[in-house]
C-alpha cells in the first residue's frame, strides 16, 4: 500500500498516505459524528479503557484471589461474572455471561472459538492476533496437543478440554498454582499469572521468575 | 451457513505465530473501528449475531484475506447501510447527505467507558423461564443440517453424538436473531463431545470438545434399538462444582 513513502517520512507521518483502511475509517467516523452516532471524545475513552485498564491483569487478580482465598473461589466458580465483578471489573461487553475453568492434576482446559474470536474481555481485554489466526481457530480443536507443543506447552497424559466459545458464554482458565509459591502475597501472585496460563497455552511463571511453557511475557 | 468462517479441524493454516509484546492496537484506525462498532451496538444499530452473519457473508477470498479489524470495518459499514443508517455514497465521502438524519437519535452520553454501556441494548441472556429440553447428563446428539442462514453449530460436530455437562440458562437464539426473524430463547447447553467421535476412531485420546449448543441445535440419542439412550455417567469429579446448573434451580440471573 504506502509501504514505498512510509521510509521518507521518519517520525514524522502526518504528510504519509494513509493506506486503504485507515481512510476509510477516517471517512466513517467523520459520517457517523455528522449522524450523531458517534462523538470522537467518547471513541477515546473506550479505547483508553481497553489500551489501559482492561487486560490479562484483571484476570491475573482474579486468579490469584482464587488461589489464596477458597471462599472467593467457590463464589467464582458458582457465578463467575459476580466474583470478578466483586473485584471491580465490571462485565461490559463479552464479559457478562462468565466460566472460570480450574485446571487440576488431570485436567488442563484451553479456549478457543473457532468461529469468529470470542473471548473474555473483562478478565483477559482484547485477544492477541494469534488468538483470532485461523490457524489458531483450525488447531485448537482437532490438534491441541499438537498446538500446546507449538507454545513449549507439555502436559504429559492429562486430559485436555477444549472450550470451543460458540455462544454467549465466555471461558477462561484458572491455572494451577505453581509448586514453591506458599510464601507469596496475593499481589506477588498476580504477577506470575500470564494471558496465556487463562487461555490454556501457557503456564504461570514459576516464582524464580522463569516462565514455563515458553509463556515468557505473554 | 457452511461459510469458510467455520475453521475447526481443518489443515493447511500453519503453525501459530505469536508476536512478542504484542500491543492492543496495531494502528489508530484499529483503535477506531473497534470503539465505533462497540458504540453502534450499544446504539442498536445491529445486534452482535447480525455483526457475525455480515462478517461470514464474506466472499471466502477476502474473508481469509482480511485482519480481523477488516473484518469490523466490512461489517459495520455494511450493516450501516442494511440498517438504514447511512447509504454508500455517504460512507464512501465520509459525509452525511443531510445532516442528523440518522435513525438511531439517542443522545449521546458524556463516556464512552465500558460502564456506560446501557447493557441492555445488548442482552443476549433471558430472565424469563422456558423450558429446557435436555437435562446435564442426557445423551445427545447435535443435528445434521447444512443451512444458508447464520448458525452457531460448526460442521465437526454436526451429527456427532455427546452428552450434555451444563445447562447456561436462556440465550436469544443467534439462527434467527442474524437475520431479523426474532430471539426465539432457548437454552444453551454445554456438550462434551470425545475425540474419536468427532475426529475419528484412530483419536483414541483424552481431547474432549466442550461445545456450546443452543436446544435447536440438539436431538436425543437414540440406542441401536430406537429407544432414548440412558443417562449418561456422572459429571466427572473436576466439574462437580458446577454440575448443578443456574437455570435448573430456575433462578435467572438479576441484572
Amino acid at each position: 500500500m504506502s509501504d514505498a513513502h512510509d521510509h521518507h517520512d521518519g517520525p514524522d507521518h502526518h504528510n504519509a498516505p494513509l493506506s486503504e483502511p485507515a481512510q476509510r475509517v477516517k471517512a466513517l467516523e467523520q459520517l457517523l459524528i455528522e449522524k450523531g452516532l458517534v462523538s470522537p471524545q467518547a471513541l477515546d475513552e473506550l479505547i483508553d479503557t481497553y489500551e489501559r485498564h482492561i487486560g490479562p491483569r484483571n484476570g491475573a487478580r482474579v486468579v490469584a484471589r482464587v488461589w489464596t482465598d477458597p471462599a472467593y473461589r467457590k463464589r467464582l466458580l458458582a457465578s463467575a461474572a459476580h466474583a470478578i465483578e466483586e473485584l471491580g471489573f465490571p462485565p461490559g461487553p463479552q464479559g457478562e455471561h462468565m466460566m472460570a475453568l480450574e485446571n487440576t492434576p488431570r485436567v488442563h482446559h484451553l479456549v478457543v472459538c473457532t468461529l469468529c474470536s470470542c473471548y473474555p474481555w473483562s478478565v483477559l481485554g482484547l485477544p492477541p492476533v494469534w488468538y483470532k489466526s485461523t490457524a489458531y481457530r483450525a488447531s485448537a480443536v482437532n490438534d491441541p496437543r499438537g498446538l500446546l507443543k507449538g507454545f513449549g506447552l507439555d502436559v504429559g497424559d492429562k486430559e485436555v478440554r477444549v472450550w470451543d466459545s460458540s455462544s454467549e458464554m465466555r471461558y477462561f482458565v484458572i491455572p494451577e498454582r505453581p509448586a514453591g509459591t506458599e510464601h507469596l502475597t496475593e499481589d506477588e501472585l498476580a504477577d506470575l499469572v500470564t494471558r496465556d496460563s487463562m487461555i490454556g497455552t501457557g503456564l504461570p511463571k514459576s516464582p524464580a521468575g522463569n516462565a514455563r511453557g515458553a509463556g515468557k511475557s505473554r | 451457513m457452511n461459510g469458510v468462517h467455520d475453521l475447526g479441524g481443518m489443515h493447511g493454516f500453519g503453525p501459530v505465530a505469536p508476536e512478542q509484546n504484542e500491543p492492543v492496537f496495531h494502528s489508530d484506525w484499529e483503535k477506531r473501528v473497534f470503539a465505533m462498532t462497540l458504540t453502534a451496538m450499544g446504539r442498536r444499530v445491529c445486534n452482535v449475531d447480525e455483526f457475525r452473519r455480515t462478517i461470514e457473508q464474506m466472499p471466502p477470498a477476502a474473508y481469509l484475506a482480511a485482519s480481523y479489524y477488516e473484518k469490523w470495518l466490512h461489517a459495520v459499514e455494511a450493516l450501516l447501510v442494511e440498517k438504514g443508517v447511512a447509504t454508500r455514497e455517504e460512507i464512501a465521502a465520509g459525509h452525511a447527505a443531510a445532516p442528523g438524519t440518522a435513525r438511531t437519535t439517542a443522545a449521546l452520553g458524556n463516556g464512552g467507558g465500558v460502564e456506560s454501556f446501557d447493557s441492555s441494548a445488548v442482552k443476549l441472556r433471558s430472565d424469563k423461564r422456558y423450558r429446557p429440553r435436555f437435562k446435564v447428563g442426557d445423551r445427545v446428539v447435535a443435528r445434521n443440517f447444512n443451512p444458508e442462514h447464520h448458525t452457531r453449530l460448526p460442521r465437526y460436530a454436526r451429527g456427532r453424538r455427546g452428552v450434555v455437562r451444563y445447562d447456561h440458562g436462556v440465550f436469544v437464539f443467534p439462527d434467527t436473531h442474524a437475520h431479523g426473524k426474532g430471539a426465539r430463547p432457548q437454552h444453551v447447553y454445554t456438550v462434551e463431545f470425545e475425540a474419536k467421535e468427532l475426529w475419528g476412531a484412530d483419536r483414541n485420546e483424552r481431547a474432549p470438545v466442550f461445545l456450546d449448543c443452543w436446544d435447536d441445535y440438539l436431538e436425543r440419542a437414540r440406542t441401536a434399538a430406537g429407544k432414548p439412550a440412558t443417562k449418561a455417567h456422572a459429571a466427572k469429579p473436576a466439574m462437580r462444582s458446577r454440575s448443578r446448573s443456574r437455570a435448573a434451580a430456575g433462578k435467572g440471573r438479576k441484572r
